[in-house]
C-alpha cells in the first residue's frame, strides 16, 4: 500500500512526459491506478467486514518514532475507497473537461499528487505521518484552487484557503504534539485504547482545542466556512472531488479518527455539537440566498460537513451510524451535483441559474442525473440521502446534550437544503426554455459516466440499504463502538423523523415558491456580510500587512544611529539582565593603582573627552594621539612590550593618516539639537556603565585554568623562541596570524582601488605605503 | 589597579558610543577609533593585570623564571590592534571617497541609495 502511494507521487511527477506520449488518453490512464486500488480495496473487505484491522509496518526514522505504517480499519477503508473511486472518476472526466487546456499536465500532476496525499492521510498510523499527509493536502490543494494563476480572484482564494487550512494545520501539530505527550505513544491504533489516560491528562484541554482548529479549519466548520465558497474558482473536476471525498473530509476524517481517544468529553460533545449544528444551518442559509450553482452547491457542502461533525459529536451508536450512511450519501450525490455542475457550465458557458431554463429537452440525460443526485441531497426516498436525514433526525432526537436547539438547527438546514437542491434541477432544466451564452449540447459519455455512476449508486443504495449495513457496522467498529449491528431501512414506520421529513418537505416547498422575494430580502443583508468572519479574515490580513509595513519603517529606518540605539539598548537589556541575575561579586582591589598608573589612566579619560569635545579637527586627532600613547604606556606599565610597540607604530600611522585625510573633509558642524545629544549621552553612558559592571564581575569571577600554561611551558622547547608573544603568534596560532594578513591585503587592496579611482591623490601612495608597512 | 581602568575603560566606551551617535560621519570614524582602542584594551585588562613580568624565557632557560604575564591575550590583542588599524584605514579612505561623490558628511542624508 505505502508502494503504491509513493508510486502514485512518482507517477504524478511522470504525468507531464505521459502527456506527451498519450495525449487527451493520459488521465483515463492515470486513472488506472486509483481504480486498481479499488479493485485492492475490494479484496481486502471479508477481513475489513469481519472486523480485522490491516497493519502494514514500515519504520521511517525509528529514533524519532517516526514511521511510514498505514492501517487498515472500516472507517481508513471507506475513506480511501471513496478517495480512489471518485478520484479515478474525476481523472476520467477532467481528462475530457480539460480536453483543450494546455495546461492539462499541471493538472493531473496536481490532483495525482493531491489524491495520494489523502489516501496517506487516511491509511497513516503514526501522528507525524499524518501531519505530512496533511499538510501535503494543504499545499496541493492551495495549487488546485490555484490553478488559473492568471486570474487575481484564484490567486486571492488559494491562498486565503492557504491562510486557514494551513494556519489550523500549525494548531493541528501542537494538538497531535501534546496528544502524542498525554497518551504516551504518536501511533494512533495504540491511542485509540488510552481515551481515558489522555483526557485525564493536564494537556487535555489544550490539546482538544488545538486538535479541534485543526479540524474545523480543513473542514470549513463556522466561523471558518469561508474559504469553501471561495475556493469555487478552481476547476469544476477539483471541486468535484475536494468536496465529495476529500480535502473537507480530511478534518471529518480526524475527528471520527480521535473519537475513541477524545470522543467521551462532554466539553468534545457540547463544541461538536454546537458548532456542527450552526454550520450546518448557517451553510444551508448561505446556499439559499445564492444564484452561482457552484457557490450555492459549495455551502451545501458547509451544510453536510456541520451535519457530519454534530452526529459526531452526539457520538451515540445511532449518530455515528448516521455519520458513516450521510457520509457515504453525500460522497455520492456531491461528487455528481458538481460534475453536473461542470458539464452545464461548459455546455451552456453560465453558472448562474437564473441564466438557465428548458434545459432538459436539449440535456435530457444531464437532468436525469441531476434528478436523482438532487433527489438524494433533498433527502427524499428512495435515496440514499432519505436515509442518511432519518438516520440524523433520530440520533438529534437521543442526543443528551442541547437537544432542542441542535434539532431546530438541523431541521431549519433540512429544509433549506431541499428548497437549494429543488432550485438546482427546477431552474436549469425545467420551464421556459432561455437564451444561454453557448447553445446547450449534451455532455460527452466520457464526462456522464462518472456523474451517472455516483447518482445510480446513491439510487441502488437507497432502494437496497441493507447492502450498506456491512460497511456502515465495520467503520462504527473502527470508531470505538464494538456491539453494533446496524440496520438500514427505507421505512421506519410511522415516526417522529418521519413528521420531521414531512413537514421540511412542505416548508422546503414553501421557500422554493418565494425564493425571488426571499433573495430580494436578504439581499438587503449584505451591507452586514463584511461583519462576518471572512470581514474579519481580510481585516487580520491587512491588519498583518499594516503591521509588516510598520515595523519594517520603525525598526529599518536607514538611519544608522537608530539601528545602533536598539543595537545597544537589547545588548544593554540582556547583558544587564544576566548580570542582575548572576548577582556575583565584583572584582577584589587587587593590587592597588600606584600614582603614575593612575595618572596614565587619566590622561586616557582626558584623551578621550577632549577627543569627542573638540571642534577643531586637529585638536582632535591630537588628543586622539594623545589617548593611544596612554594605552601603550598602559602596556609598558603592565607587561607587555609586545603591544606597546605595536601601539605606538600603529598610533602614529593612524594620526598621520587622519591628519591626512581628514583635512580634505568638511569641518566638524553641529548637526544634532541639544535634547538628541542628551540622549546619546544617556544610551553611552548606560551602556560604558555597564561594560565597567561587566569588567569587574568578570574579575571577580573564579579563576579558569589559563590555556596559557601549556604555551608558557613549551614556547622554548617546542617553538624555539623566548619572546613567548612571538612564539604563539607565529606558531601555536600561526593559522591566526595568516587570516590577520589575508584581513589587512583585502584593506590594502580595498584602500588602493577607491584611491586608483582618482590616481592624482596625494594620500594615495602614503596610504598603501602605510598599509604594505603594516604587515611587518 | 583593575577597578580604575575597568572605571576607564567604560568612560572610552561611553565616548566611542557617544561619537558613533552623530549625524557626521568624520565623527563616526573617530568613535570607530575610541571603540577598537577600548575593546583591545578590555580584552588586555579582563585577562589580569601583572608588573614587571613581561612573558619572556631568558637565555638558556627553557621555561621562563617565576610566573610571568600571561602571554595568550597579548598576543590576542596585537593581532587585534593591527586588524583595527587596517579597518580603519580602509574606513578612512571610504569615508573619503564618499565625500567626493556625494559632498556630504552628514549621516541622515547618506541614507537614500539615490544621492
Amino acid at each position: 500500500m505505502q508502494q503504491a502511494v509513493l508510486a502514485g507521487f512518482v507517477m504524478a511527477g511522470l504525468a507531464p512526459l505521459l502527456h506527451r506520449w498519450l495525449g487527451v488518453r493520459t488521465a483515463p490512464m492515470m486513472a488506472l491506478l486509483p481504480a486498481s486500488l479499488v479493485l485492492w480495496l475490494l479484496w481486502q473487505w471479508p477481513l475489513i467486514a469481519a472486523g480485522e484491522t490491516l497493519l502494514l509496518a514500515w519504520p521511517w526514522v525509528p529514533a524519532l518514532e517516526v514511521s511510514l505504517t498505514f492501517f487498515l480499519d472500516g472507517l481508513a477503508w471507506l475513506f480511501a475507497l471513496l478517495i480512489c473511486a471518485i478520484g479515478a472518476l474525476v481523472l476520467v472526466y477532467s481528462g475530457d473537461y480539460l480536453r483543450d487546456d494546455p495546461d492539462q499536465p499541471r493538472f493531473l500532476v496536481l490532483l495525482v499528487a493531491f489524491m495520494m496525499a489523502m489516501l496517506g492521510l487516511v491509511l497513516a498510523d503514526n501522528l507525524v505521518t499524518l501531519f505530512i499527509f496533511w499538510e501535503l493536502t494543504s499545499l496541493t490543494s492551495y495549487l488546485l484552487i490555484g490553478f488559473h494563476h492568471e486570474d487575481p480572484a484564484a490567486r486571492r482564494a488559494a491562498l486565503q484557503s492557504l491562510m486557514v487550512t494551513a494556519g489550523g494545520g500549525l494548531a493541528l501539530l501542537a494538538g497531535l504534539v501534546m496528544l502524542a505527550q498525554a497518551g504516551g505513544s504518536w501511533s494512533l491504533t495504540e491511542l485509540a485504547g488510552r481515551g481515558e489516560a489522555v483526557q485525564a491528562h493536564a494537556l487535555h484541554g489544550p490539546l482538544l482545542v488545538c486538535v479541534l482548529l485543526g479540524a474545523f479549519t480543513k473542514s470549513a466548520q463556522f466561523p471558518f466556512h469561508f474559504w469553501l465558497p471561495n475556493a469555487m474558482v478552481a476547476p469544476t473536476p477539483v471541486s468535484a472531488y475536494l468536496h465529495s471525498a476529500t480535502m473537507v473530509k480530511a478534518g471529518i476524517y480526524l475527528l471520527a479518527r480521535l473519537h475513541p481517544v477524545l470522543g467521551s468529553s462532554d466539553a468534545w460533545v457540547v463544541t461538536l455539537s454546537l458548532v456542527g449544528a450552526l454550520t450546518m444551518a448557517l451553510g444551508a442559509c448561505l446556499a439559499i440566498r445564492q444564484t452561482h450553482l457552484k457557490i450555492m452547491l459549495a455551502y451545501s457542502t458547509v451544510m453536510a460537513l456541520g451535519a457530519m461533525t454534530l452526529l459526531l459529536g452526539i457520538g451515540s451508536r445511532a449518530a455515528l451510524a448516521a455519520f458513516v450512511v450521510f457520509l457515504v450519501a453525500h460522497a455520492l450525490y456531491k461528487g455528481a451535483m458538481f460534475l453536473v455542475a461542470g458539464i452545464l457550465d461548459q455546455a451552456t458557458g453560465t453558472r448562474d441559474l437564473t441564466g438557465m431554463g428548458g434545459l432538459r429537452h436539449r440535456m435530457p440525460w444531464t437532468a436525469l442525473v441531476a434528478g436523482l443526485a438532487a433527489l438524494s441531497l433533498a433527502g427524499l426516498p428512495p435515496l440514499l440521502g432519505y436515509i442518511g436525514k432519518e438516520a440524523l433526525f433520530s440520533a438529534v432526537l437521543e442526543a443528551d446534550h442541547l437537544r432542542g436547539a441542535i434539532l431546530a438547527l438541523a431541521f431549519l438546514a433540512a429544509l433549506l437544503t431541499l428548497a437549494v437542491a429543488a432550485l438546482m434541477v427546477l431552474r436549469p432544466f425545467f420551464g421556459a426554455v432561455r437564451e444561454t451564452p453557448r447553445p446547450p449540447r449534451e455532455g460527452s459519455p466520457a464526462m456522464l459516466a462518472g456523474p451517472a455512476l455516483l447518482a445510480g449508486l446513491s439510487l441502488w443504495l437507497g432502494l437496497a440499504p441493507h447492502g450498506l449495513e456491512g460497511l456502515v457496522t465495520a467503520t462504527v467498529q473502527g470508531l470505538g463502538v464494538r456491539e453494533a449491528a446496524v440496520h438500514l431501512t427505507l421505512w421506519h414506520g410511522l415516526t417522529l423523523p418521519l413528521g420531521l421529513s414531512l413537514a421540511s418537505l412542505l416548508l422546503g416547498a414553501l421557500v422554493v415558491r418565494h425564493w425571488e422575494g426571499l433573495r430580494t430580502w436578504s439581499a438587503r443583508l449584505e451591507p452586514f456580510m463584511t461583519l462576518g468572519p471572512e470581514g474579519g479574515y481580510w481585516a487580520v490580513m491587512r491588519g498583518w500587512l499594516r503591521l509588516a509595513e510598520a515595523q519594517t519603517r520603525w525598526l529599518q529606518n536607514g538611519h544608522l544611529r537608530s539601528y545602533l540605539v536598539m543595537t545597544l539598548l537589547v545588548l544593554l537589556g540582556l547583558v544587564g539582565h544576566a548580570l542582575f541575575v548572576r548577582n556575583g561579586a565584583l572584582a577584589a582591589p587587587g593590587p592597588s593603582a600606584r600614582m603614575h598608573e593612575a595618572v596614565v589612566a587619566a590622561l586616557m579619560v582626558a584623551g578621550a573627552m577632549t577627543a569627542c569635545l573638540m571642534r577643531s579637527r586637529l585638536a582632535a586627532v591630537a588628543a586622539l594621539g594623545a589617548m593611544g600613547f596612554s594605552i601603550a604606556l598602559t602596556f609598558v606599565l603592565f607587561s607587555a612590550p609586545d603591544l606597546a610597540i605595536t601601539q605606538l607604530l600603529v598610533e602614529t600611522m593612524t594620526v598621520v593618516l587622519l591628519a591626512l585625510v581628514l583635512f580634505r573633509l568638511p569641518r566638524f558642524a553641529i548637526l544634532s539639537t541639544p535634547l538628541q545629544r542628551l540622549r546619546d549621552l544617556v544610551v553611552a553612558s548606560l551602556v560604558g556603565g555597564l561594560i565597567s559592571l561587566l569588567m569587574l564581575s568578570v574579575l571577580g569571577g573564579e579563576q579558569l585554568p589559563r590555556i596559557s600554561e601549556y604555551m608558557i611551558a613549551n614556547g622554548q622547547p617546542l617553538g624555539h623562541g623566548h619572546n613567548l608573544v612571538n612564539v604563539i603568534l607565529v606558531d601555536f596560532r600561526a593559522l591566526d596570524t595568516l587570516g590577520e594578513v589575508i584581513v589587512l591585503g583585502l584593506a590594502a587592496t580595498g584602500v588602493f582601488a577607491m584611491l586608483g579611482l582618482r590616481p592624482e591623490g596625494p594620500a594615495s601612495r602614503r596610504d598603501a605605503r602605510a598599509e604594505e608597512d603594516d604587515h611587518g | 589597579m583593575e577597578p580604575v581602568l575597568a572605571v576607564t575603560i567604560g568612560i572610552l566606551f561611553a565616548a566611542a558610543i557617544y561619537m558613533m551617535l552623530r549625524r557626521s560621519i568624520v565623527k563616526l570614524v573617530i568613535g570607530l577609533m575610541l571603540l577598537s582602542n577600548a575593546a583591545n584594551l578590555l580584552i588586555f585588562v579582563t585577562a589580569g593585570l601583572t608588573r614587571d613580568a613581561p612573558p619572556l624565557v631568558p637565555q638558556g632557560m627553557s621555561v621562563p623564571a617565576g610566573a610571568v604575564a600571561d602571554p595568550l591575550p597579548q598576543a590576542l590583542v596585537l593581532t587585534a590592534i593591527v586588524i583595527s588599524f587596517g579597518v580603519l584605514s580602509f574606513a578612512v579612505v571610504l569615508v573619503h571617497r564618499a565625500w567626493e561623490v556625494v559632498r556630504t558628511d552628514d549621516l541622515d542624508h547618506l541614507k537614500e541609495t539615490d544621492t
